[in-house]
């Protein structure tokens, strides 16, 4: 009995230190009939047969609510190609869940957007790859993909959906940033998020066509700057710098284990869509314990959460509370230890060096893509 | 092309836009507004704010209600139902109904 007290004690005091998730990404599927080259799918993506069931992602939507998940990001690859998307989405609206689609509209008709409305999808968030149907469909590798993309956008609008535009920008289409907001409003979008790409898995492959210049993120923080004025109140304008540019690394997912968690296709629970990148972490799966068991208790959600983990540099300094050390994954890409001071940060003993390489990359003109899964 | 800002006044009629809702948080013990990408913690008195936004009565009248009630000046909460209705505005989390 008191070491059962004694056992419950603990417990709470871990759970109190770490608060609930607040989000949750489910990656329905990796299956997309698009091939972008800096996807965020891993490398190795998970085939159809490894799929979680519909019984499966609707037992997962429901433990996510109960541990307090407040919106549920319905992802991929392209969350249409899932048949049940209509019933999965009801099922996580039934629970309370706020649904939020990730789509590149491919998959999408006008009768599918209708179901989806019905079943209570809360909000679509369509990626655009350029603002014409060239430039677009070469990032995307899948030719007539902005003209399907226009027209999922105009259905979405006529069912009465709140949309917004998910823009990635990089080296190739860093100049019709602009122009993708005027898009985003001639679309009835409320928002559009502007993000520069970030380097891990395929877009890490393809860093010396995507990584942007000096001279191409001042002039896309100055555009957003004003078109923020400009369209304030008509168009809510998220904006995500290029880091590599920054003199202090991202909050990366709002700090490691604290606010959102990602379920693979086949179950396997990540802290980040990237995580699997790092060595030595091993990840749970939904098929095997529960969402509480793996957020509270595993080796990996815990692997990054406060600030023993941390060199002296970053223990030490007031930031650690801005940026909670910044990114594991970026860390392990450029110092090759994922512990290591995030290299983006001015205090850094690598800054110089990824300086050096950042200048070196952007000065060359390639633009060859190496596109996903081809 | 480029559509009106909207102007948040004494006479606004608005509404909560579609895809933007209260909901209980019981794992936190609070009350949420949920809208993309956003989760915003109310406190008592937001809530009732919220809730009052019901795309039939102008702010003023929502004001003078809450001043009945509360029996409380109705200039000062007028002022905070339009600094509060115009965050939420600018944040395209309201439809104006007129």
């Amino acid at each position: 009995m008191s070491d059962n007290l004694a056992l419950a004690k603990q417990v709470d005091a871990r759970i109190s230190s770490v608060p609930p998730p607040m989000a949750m990404l489910a990656e329905l599927t990796h299956r997309c009939p698009l091939a972008c080259p800096y996807c965020s799918n891993p490398i190795a993506l998970t085939r159809a047969d490894e799929e979680l069931s519909t019984a499966e992602w609707i037992g997962v939507f429901e433990q996510a609510a109960a541990l307090g998940v407040l919106h549920l990001h319905l992802s991929g690859g392209e969350p249409a190609a899932r048949r049940d998307l209509a019933e999965l989405t009801q099922a996580a609206a039934a629970f309370g869940l706020y649904t939020n689609l990730i789509t590149s509209g491919v998959g999408l008709t006008e009768a599918r957007i209708g179901q989806l409305a019905d079943a209570g999808l809360d909000h679509i968030q369509l990626s655009i790859q350029g603002v014409s149907a060239e430039s677009a469909d070469r990032i995307g590798g899948y030719g007539g993909g902005y003209g399907r993309k226009i027209a999922v956008a105009g259905w979405v609008a006529e069912a009465g959906i709140p949309l917004t535009l998910n823009a990635v920008c990089h080296r190739q289409n860093m100049g019709e940033i602009e122009a993708m907001i005027e898009l985003a409003i001639r679309l009835k979008a409320r928002r559009i998020e502007v993000a520069t790409v970030q380097f891990h898995g395929w877009a890490e492959r393809n860093k010396a066509a995507l990584l942007p210049t000096r001279d191409q993120v001042e002039l896309a923080t100055r555009t957003v700057a004003a078109a923020r004025q400009t369209y304030e109140g008509i168009l809510v304008i998220d904006y995500v710098p290029a880091d590599y540019y920054s003199t202090y690394p991202k909050a990366c997912m709002g700090g490691w284990g604290r606010v959102g968690l990602n379920v693979t296709p086949s179950g396997r629970v990540l802290p980040c869509h990237a995580a699997e990148t790092i060595p030595g972490l091993s990840f749970a799966t939904v098929r095997a314990s529960s969402l509480a068991e793996i957020w509270y208790e595993s080796d990996a959600f815990n692997a990054y959460r406060g600030d023993a983990w941390m060199p002296d540099l970053c223990r030490s300094c007031e930031r650690k509370k801005v940026d909670f050390g910044g990114c594991r994954c970026q860390a392990m890409t450029l110092a090759g230890d994922a512990r290591a001071t995030d290299p983006v940060c001015v205090r850094s003993p690598l800054r110089d060096r990824l300086t050096r390489e950042t200048d070196r990359l952007s000065t060359l003109s390639s633009d060859t893509l190496i596109y996903r899964g081809r | 092309m480029t559509g009106e800002a909207p102007v948040i006044s004494g006479t606004s009629v608005v509404k909560l836009a579609r895809g933007v809702r209260l909901r209980a948080d019981a794992v936190r013990g609070q009350t949420v507004l949920l809208a993309p990408e956003r989760a915003m913690a109310l406190d008592d008195i937001a809530v009732r704010i919220v809730e009052a936004l019901d795309g039939r009565r102008s702010l003023d009248r929502i004001a003078g209600d809450f001043a009945a009630e509360f029996g409380a000046p109705v200039e000062q909460i007028a002022s905070d139902v339009q600094s509060f209705a115009h965050e939420l505005a600018i944040r395209r989390m309201l439809e104006i109904v007129e």
